[in-house]
């Protein structure tokens, strides 16, 4: 007896551009489970991982009726680039555009802010400044060399490598040392540098 | 967001969800709506209910 022939992706999308659309149906059904759990697991809301799958299966539409798809035999590979992009987008947008919630009492302050410092944030953060440039003193020679160079003249390593004669990866470690090293002296003296 | 490409558990997880059937119609629905015409070279679509 012979058992039923599983259809093929290939043969599913062709008879899809053909016009079966009970075709498509099938390779929605077969995919979602993949496809929609990628999204959900980038994105991690349910409600915009389906609207990234409902783009992602638009622009496959589009494709596919246009007689645009030419990845005979690779259509999941090909869908899940189309979702990945999606995703990626998604993360571009949301990152763009700030968040707010959707609160009666809605404060615009919320969105934006005055980034400029105020007098008292002002004095502060000088007073850290300066805090900080007196603690160099503690610091070894060469290390306080290229904090000072990278953080105060802002040379990119490859000048302090230069200027100081070294190679580009001494003076990178340098810094890391200079800063492992700061770390440890504001510890060890117990001073608060910042605002709050 | 690098985290969570590096996240096998998370996909493992979010395989045993699905689309909601709302969503998977809707898709189904715009397909059988959706026409495209080609004029010369030109391609058109037009949603058609």
């Amino acid at each position: 007896m012979n058992t039923p022939r599983t259809i093929t992706e290939a043969e599913l999308v062709k008879s899809y551009i053909n016009g079966n659309e009970h075709a498509l149906s099938q390779l929605i059904n077969r995919h979602k489970h993949k496809i929609f759990g990628f999204i959900i697991s980038k994105i991690q809301d349910r409600d915009l991982a389906e609207d990234v799958f409902q783009d992602t299966f638009i622009k496959v539409i589009r494709t596919l009726k246009r007689g645009k798809y030419n990845e005979e035999g690779k259509f999941l590979p090909w869908v899940m680039r189309i979702a990945h992009n999606l995703v990626i987008d998604h993360f571009r947008k949301s990152n763009r555009m700030p968040k707010f919630d959707t609160k009666s009492d809605f404060d615009i302050f919320s969105v934006i802010k005055d980034e400029d410092l105020n007098a008292e944030s002002s004095i502060i953060k000088n007073q850290i400044e300066s805090d900080v440039k007196s603690l160099l003193v503690e610091l070894p020679e060469d290390q306080r060399e290229v904090l000072e160079m990278r953080i105060y003249n802002e040379y990119s390593f490859k000048e302090i490598a230069y200027k100081t004669d070294v190679s580009i990866n001494t003076a990178l470690g340098r810094m890391r040392y200079a800063l492992i090293n700061l770390r440890k002296i504001i510890d060890e003296k117990n001073i608060i540098l910042t605002e709050k | 967001m690098t985290n969570l490409y590096l996240n096998p558990s998370l996909e493992r997880k979010a395989k045993k969800v699905e689309p909601s059937k709302e969503c998977v119609n809707f898709l189904l629905d715009y397909s059988k709506s959706l026409k495209i015409i080609n004029y010369k070279n030109l391609q058109f679509e037009s949603i058609q209910n």
